[in-house]
């Protein structure tokens, strides 16, 4: 018997991966959650049927949500997660030592849990003093916040189900509230190969502009994820992502990294012409 | 005056029957041809539309016949569907209306007055009360009700001035009261009920929205619990049945078959199923699931209107409004928001939330908003809106000066909206129409209370009233002339 974990990737492209062992599955108050263990790419966890994150290729992801505005301002000392609940972020930023102060804010406190359990190659920094975990809505939090913030990660699902509203305008402008003068937002931003992620991803783009002088996309190469072309969001009020990248810096922290380096920091804004296309459509970034 | 879960009344009936969907089902399942109307045959005439709209809604789209009833004279499952309707509401009677609450309200008051009698009814009526009044030739004594000046919005009826009003005109045939306002304000329904009873008139009740009075707890009490003789409840606004659904509920001292008769003078004789059958499994819904429904409605609604409230600036009123004369309850699942002191008018903001923000709320008029809050709702979307009134405030706040800080005009009435609506007209420039004396309504839709209604004196009041809705971009109905820049007047 061959068990097969497949997505959608649209209604006519899948993506299959031979699992071993389908470890949980669960139904929380807001999602599916399940956490599978396959023959290639590790443990797996699924949220309403997407594949979320791969123990094999999740360094890519979270090192590049982490290490970009990092390595532009070493002065970040206080932090906001907006979502993150399998901890890979929040273990990249715990190795900054310049970070003070983390809240990490999740909806479902079951995928924590969950993740805790199964993913320790993720969880293993969650229980870093410096980490604040909230169980609420993500909008909700930042909407109290003001002026509090050095980076804000949007670390979010797909923009249907529970993470829908972090895309949205109003959780842009709360985020820009809640951000200092000179702070940083960076967000999962989609991607534009399949034309159903590229609206969302030109639409996200557009808030995210109304809002911050500098919004810049950068790119990753993400294996599981559809495409396997991924982008993230570089928000600021005050720098840019590359004029002000301190690579002296960053290689003076030391850190062993799987994807991400100094060249990748300054290629990753170098946008194919496809993306830079979609992009002018919204009176272009990196343009 | 909350009275606890509503079920005071025991039901009769079992409440887990659906007979109009049972029977729909069957005819379905018999699979008859159809060489009857609706003439796109179950869907096969406009592939597009029955794309759009689904195959199985198409194939229920279907007439009435002996197996499945007939509106104008029920005598098999729609009856029973409405005499389990009825004892659902605790209700003698009652009957489904298919052309939404307007058709109820109509119904009731041409049942009760004919031309020439009176009734007694708020000012603050939906223009659906006024435009009967216009067909049947009724002739409105209206009570003022009070205002909340702060907020500029009109409240209820107190039972001293109701009665006032009855012992001025003795020949009064009926009172009809709002239960709520559309802003979620009750008047003392049960004692104003008991006045007309003791001077021997009929109690109607416009219970548009009102439909979860009778189904949630720790709400205001509901018309046939307070005794009325009839109420129009428009099940599609909260009670989750299709848009233009209603259901119009009558007490032991109304004759039904009389009020059938009313009905039948203006409602389609092509009553569609679609919204029957909507009425009979929201209905069933409600009877079974009602109260959890409404108490997480509830429970969305007061967390909405507490975080709203510590967003400073705006302020969703509640409860610690109630006065025990004008405003007797509130109605917990409104969410009202007072936005002045943010220097927008409630229409600013409505536009600003779905324009900027993509979200839709039921209206804004001058000084306030209002979103319609139900368990069908979901927290992340609260949040959202919650987010986006607290973004509107930080980006396009301002000082509240310049703002109009009133939202009702007590009218001056000079003869009855039938003789004016129907009287010899001059079409005038609405800036100099002060003085003259209107024949047709202008109001904001919604909330639909007409600003001037047939047979009433227009005033300076009234005009900058009406230049300031226009303005700040109210939708304003209602006029002949479609840009209300004319007016007719009473020659």
């Amino acid at each position: 018997m061959e068990l097969w974990f497949t997505e959608d990737h649209t209604s006519g492209v899948r993506f299959s991966i031979k699992i071993k062992e389908h470890l949980v599955s669960e139904q929380s108050e807001f999602q599916k959650i399940d956490i599978l263990d396959s023959f290639d790419f590790g443990r797996i966890l699924v949220l309403d049927g997407y594949l979320m994150l791969t123990e094999k290729d999740e360094k890519i992801y979270h090192e590049m949500i982490t290490h970009v505005p990092l390595s532009v301002n070493p002065n970040i000392k206080r932090v906001l997660v907006i979502g993150a609940g399998d901890g890979g972020t929040i273990r990249e930023l715990c190795r900054f030592k310049n970070v003070e102060h983390i809240d990490m804010v999740e909806i479902d406190r079951r995928v924590v849990e969950l993740c805790k359990e199964y993913l320790p190659q993720t969880t293993c920094s969650l229980g870093d003093p410096r980490v604040h975990i909230h169980y609420e809505d993500g909008l909700k939090f930042v909407r109290g916040a003001e002026n509090e913030y050095d980076l804000i990660i949007v670390d979010s699902t797909d923009p249907f189900g529970p993470g829908e509203g972090l895309f949205t305008k109003e959780f842009y402008g709360n985020c820009y509230k809640a951000l200092k003068d000179d702070g940083i937002m960076v967000n999962q931003h989609e991607s534009t190969f399949y034309d159903e992620y590229a609206q969302i991803m030109k639409r996200a783009h557009s808030r995210i502009k109304s809002f911050f002088p500098t919004a810049l996309v950068y790119q990753a190469h993400i294996p599981t994820y559809p495409s396997g072309h991924w982008l993230f969001g570089f928000a600021s009020k005050k720098y840019h992502p590359v004029d002000d990248f301190n690579a002296e810096w960053w290689l003076s922290q030391g850190l062993k990294t799987y994807y991400y380096n100094r060249f990748v920091h300054t290629g990753c804004f170098a946008l194919p012409q496809n993306v830079r296309d979609v992009l002018r459509e919204t009176n272009g970034a990196n343009l | 005056m909350l009275s606890p879960r509503k079920a005071v009344w025991l039901l009769k009936l079992d409440q887990t029957r659906a007979p109009l969907y049972e029977a729909m089902t069957e005819h379905r399942l018999n699979r008859v041809v159809p060489f009857d109307v609706p003439g796109h045959k179950g869907g096969r005439a406009d592939a597009a539309l029955t794309d759009f709209l689904g195959r199985d809604c198409l194939k229920n789209d279907v007439n009435s016949m002996k197996p499945l009833d007939n509106l104008c004279h029920p005598v098999s499952v729609i009856k029973e569907a409405q005499e389990l309707c009825a004892d659902a509401f605790g209700a003698e009677h009652s009957f489904f209306i298919v052309n939404g609450a307007t058709g109820a309200v109509q119904a009731m008051i041409m049942s009760v007055c004919k031309a020439g009698e009176k009734i007694i009814l708020p000012r603050n009526v939906h223009r659906s009360a006024i435009n009967a009044l216009v067909v049947c030739g009724a002739v409105p004594v209206y009570v003022n009700p009070g205002e909340n000046k702060q907020l500029g919005i009109p409240l209820g009826m107190t039972p001293e001035d109701v009665e006032r009003a009855i012992i001025e005109n003795p020949d009064a045939k009926a009172v009809l009261v709002n239960n709520p306002t559309y802003y979620g304000i009750c008047s003392d329904l049960k004692k104003i009920v008991d006045i007309a009873h003791k001077h021997g008139l009929m109690a109607l009740c416009d219970e548009a929205h009102g439909t979860h009075f009778y189904f949630g707890s720790e709400l205001p009490p509901s018309g046939m619990s307070c005794g009325a003789d009839m109420c129009a409840v428009s099940v599609h606004k909260t009670g989750g049945s299709l848009t233009q659904s209603a259901v119009l509920l009558m007490g032991k001292n109304v004759d039904s078959d009389y009020v059938r008769q009313i009905i039948n003078l203006t409602q389609t004789t092509s009553a569609s199923y679609l919204l029957m059958v909507s009425l009979d499994l929201a209905r069933r819904n409600l009877a079974q699931n009602g109260a959890e429904f409404y108490e997480k409605t509830v429970k969305f609604s007061e967390y909405a209107r507490s975080e709203i409230n510590n967003l400073g600036g705006y302020y969703a009123f509640g409860g610690e409004l109630c006065n025990g004369a004008d405003f007797c309850a509130f109605d917990k699942t409104k969410l009202s928001v007072h936005t002045r002191a943010i220097g927008l008018a409630g229409i600013e903001v409505y536009d600003l939330l779905r324009d900027e923000y993509g979200i839709q709320i039921e209206f804004g008029d001058i000084g306030n908003i209002l979103a319609i809050i139900t368990g069908g709702d979901r927290a992340l979307e609260i949040e959202r809106l919650l987010g986006a009134l607290s973004e509107i405030k930080r980006i396009y706040g301002k000082s509240p000066t310049g703002l109009f800080d009133h939202e009702y005009i007590n009218p001056i009435v000079v003869t009855t909206p039938q003789q004016a609506f129907y009287a010899e007209q001059d079409t005038m420039p609405i800036e100099q129409t002060a003085g003259r004396v209107c024949s047709e309504f202008v109001m904001c839709y919604p909330p639909g209370i007409p600003i001037l209604a047939p047979g009433e004196r227009i005033t300076d009041d009234i005009l900058d009233y009406i230049r300031f809705a226009k303005e700040k971009g109210c939708s304003v109905t209602g006029s002949r002339d479609m840009n209300v820049e004319y007016l007719q007047v009473v020659k």
